[in-house]
């Protein structure tokens, strides 16, 4: 898997401190394989009942569709379950953009080729109110100028990420390749390790 | 003096000692190559790594290192019978299929020694100062009262520690929190911790690495720490650590993985380097004093919404927003300015690993024996571990808590996640000694006040949200 650039609509989602346990509830996480979890996202929010969907929810309603996930600060906070990044990769978000995310939850998405983009509160706040605005919104991702840009607007973002993780998007790397090819030094260290 | 720099060497933090201890390799523009020293895997986080390993066609590298454990799924009652809920079946079984196959440690569901993940690592001496310590578990962090670098990773992290036993990691910044001073009557490790994230918030933490330090932190037990560095994810650290000291010493010596003879008088040489220089300085350093916490209590969907049970919810929480507390309390069925005190309550539960070990047990007896529980509330009590309950038992604490009307259990995460059947039913209130109030945590539609095992003690002997202060000498 790669990602270098996305063009796409955004679905909102302005609610702070969303938790894992709100992306994937943990009666969901029994599965052994990593595929399917979408049908889970955000279930408890999602579904009244068993089998109601919540009309007022934002993934219930089709004025809102794509491949961008835009919600409040300090998303993915909680439980470390790399359930989340897959229940989000598996219903098709391939970004999400917030003002601030949960570290855990930031080191699965990149290990699952999804982009959390941090921008601004400000930037964020303009976000919510341009797609509520306009729900057909469309913004461009540019992972190798590392710029997020909503034409609409007139805006151009810049975001981090760190030089590493970049290239492993880009180029659909994943850290354990890397690891693997580093067992000559990880010898070396050991044979220097403090060990009682 | 460990504490004296060497020539030209720069103060470091606690911290930064081990890290820098652990750094395999360190290359501009790529985040270090850590070497990790002890990994901990459960059912739930698992399997998904091991086929990673199988599709790779490759082994577990240092097979010794990885202990695993059945905790989050397994039922808290009748644990002699196999397991109803055909997929958490699937999932403890899977679990013992791939320990077999890859030949690694496993305390299996009926194993005198199973437990919850982070109370066996320290119960077993697994544990040990200066480590670095992964789980794919974000509560690791409890680890770290033993003065190790300890953390929550996500599942394909657990499959690059199982394939190379590193991992790569972006080192975080520091921040140090002292508690001073002297704890009040009725004031616990637990009060601590949701004292401290109630002021900085469930993300005033991210992106740091937490040292607790000062007087009132020096003078708590092991597992009183255990709880402290527990709940460090819950403001969003990576991580929490203090220091070791004597008592981290004396519950380690002694235990089956510590070392032992020649080997304990060497590690203890080195543990007893590990502290952060006196003129080490971190990137961010608060203050409390320990005179200023009462026991506290959450109100709200997530652990910074927490208020001293003496006070008023408030408005708005430190650093969220006013929809977003709106949205928490109608949640919770509760008003902003609205005391907790004297609100009804519908079960208790006290387990998890951040309150689940013999001394929670221990302070939940002394406080019941003689009492009875309220008519109409359900009392959960789960030890962390069968090593847990077999000392309650021989305490005689299982009679204490049969009197009172408590339901004594089999050791597991139970109704901190409700993966099993302990699940709180939707609207109802239940007064937990576990670790979130998020919405549903607790089961579809539950309703969470996290507290500590005396205030959830106290609620289940009156069914309402009690200040246990009036209710000791």
């Amino acid at each position: 898997m790669q990602f270098r650039t996305l063009i796409s609509r955004c679905v909102p989602l302005p609610i702070e401190n969303i938790d894992t346990d709100q992306i994937i509830p943990a009666r969901f996480l029994k599965a052994t394989t990593r595929e399917g979890f979408g049908e889970n996202l955000f279930r408890d929010w999602r579904y009244l009942t068993e089998t109601t969907p919540n009309s007022d929810f934002v993934l219930n309603q089709d004025t809102y569709t794509g491949q961008v996930l835009v919600a409040g600060k300090n998303f993915g906070c909680g439980s470390s379950r790399e359930h989340a990044a897959w229940a989000l990769a598996d219903y098709g978000f391939r970004v999400v953009i917030s003002s601030f995310f949960a570290d855990i939850f930031k080191s699965n998405a990149l290990n699952n080729f999804i982009l959390p983009i941090q921008v601004s509160e400000t930037i964020l706040q303009q976000l919510f109110q341009a797609i509520q605005a306009d729900p057909t919104l469309t913004i461009e991702v540019d992972l190798p100028n590392q710029e997020l840009r909503v034409a609409d607007l007139q805006l151009q973002v810049a975001f981090e990420i760190n030089l590493y993780k970049k290239e492993c998007l880009l180029n659909g790397y994943d850290d354990i390749d890397y690891l693997l090819a580093r067992q000559g030094e990880i010898e070396a260290y050991e044979a220097t390790r403090m060990t009682f | 003096m460990y504490n004296k720099k060497m020539e030209g060497q720069l103060p470091k933090t606690l911290f930064d000692k081990i890290w820098d201890a652990h750094v395999v390799q360190r290359k501009a523009g790529f985040p270090d190559l850590l070497y990790i020293d002890r990994h901990f895997i459960h059912e739930v986080t698992s399997p998904q790594a091991f086929d990673g390993l199988r599709k790779r066609g490759i082994s577990v590298a240092r097979p010794a290192q990885t202990t695993a454990t059945a905790d989050h799924n397994v039922p808290t009652q009748n644990q002699h019978l196999p397991i109803v809920d055909q997929l958490s079946r699937f999932q403890v079984d899977t679990l013992q299929k791939n320990c077999d196959e890859f030949g690694l440690e496993l305390y299996a569901l009926g194993h005198q020694k199973q437990g919850i993940v982070h109370v066996i690592g320290p119960e077993l001496g697994l544990t040990q100062p200066g480590m670095t310590i992964v789980c794919g578990d974000s509560h690791t962090s409890t680890h770290g009262a033993f003065g190790t670098i300890a953390f929550g990773i996500g599942t394909s992290q657990v499959e690059q520690v199982l394939a190379t036993q590193c991992l790569l990691q972006y080192k975080p910044k520091t921040m140090k929190i002292e508690i001073n001073g002297k704890l009040s009557k009725g004031v616990v490790s637990k009060d601590i911790i949701l004292y401290i994230i109630s002021k900085i918030s469930a993300s005033g933490g991210t992106g740091y690495f937490v040292e607790y330090a000062g007087s009132a932190i020096r003078s708590l037990s092991m597992e009183a720490r255990m709880t402290i560095c527990n709940m460090s994810i819950e403001m969003g650290a990576r991580g929490g650590m203090i220091a070791p000291d004597q008592v981290t010493f004396d519950y380690l010596q002694g235990r089956e993985h510590a070392p032992k003879g020649e080997a304990w008088e060497r590690a203890l040489a080195y543990w007893k380097s590990l502290r952060s220089d006196a003129d080490a300085t971190y990137d961010k350093v608060i203050t409390f004093e320990a005179s200023d916490i009462e026991p506290m209590i959450t109100y709200g969907t997530n652990p910074g919404m927490g208020i001293r049970i003496s006070d008023q919810i408030p408005e708005v929480a430190v650093d969220s927003n006013l929809a977003d507390m709106q949205k928490s309390l109608a949640y919770m069925g509760l008003q902003p300015q609205q005391s907790l005190l004297g609100q009804k309550i519908d079960y208790v539960f006290i387990g998890s690993c951040t309150n689940s070990r013999i001394e929670d047990l221990r302070q939940v007896a002394d406080f019941v024996r003689g009492r009875k529980k309220a008519d109409d509330v359900n009392v959960w009590i789960v030890p962390g571990s069968k090593q847990v309950e077999a000392q309650a038992r021989a305490e005689g604490l299982d009679k204490v808590f049969a009197a009172a009307g408590f339901d004594l259990r089999q050791p597991g995460c139970s109704a901190c996640l409700a993966m099993n059947e302990d699940k709180v039913p939707a609207g109802k209130y239940c007064v937990s000694t576990s670790n979130r109030n998020f919405e549903g945590r607790q089961g579809p539609g539950s309703r969470t006040f996290l507290a500590s095992p005396l205030t959830a003690a106290a609620a289940a002997v009156t069914g309402r949200i009690t200040d246990v202060r009036t209710l000791i000498d």
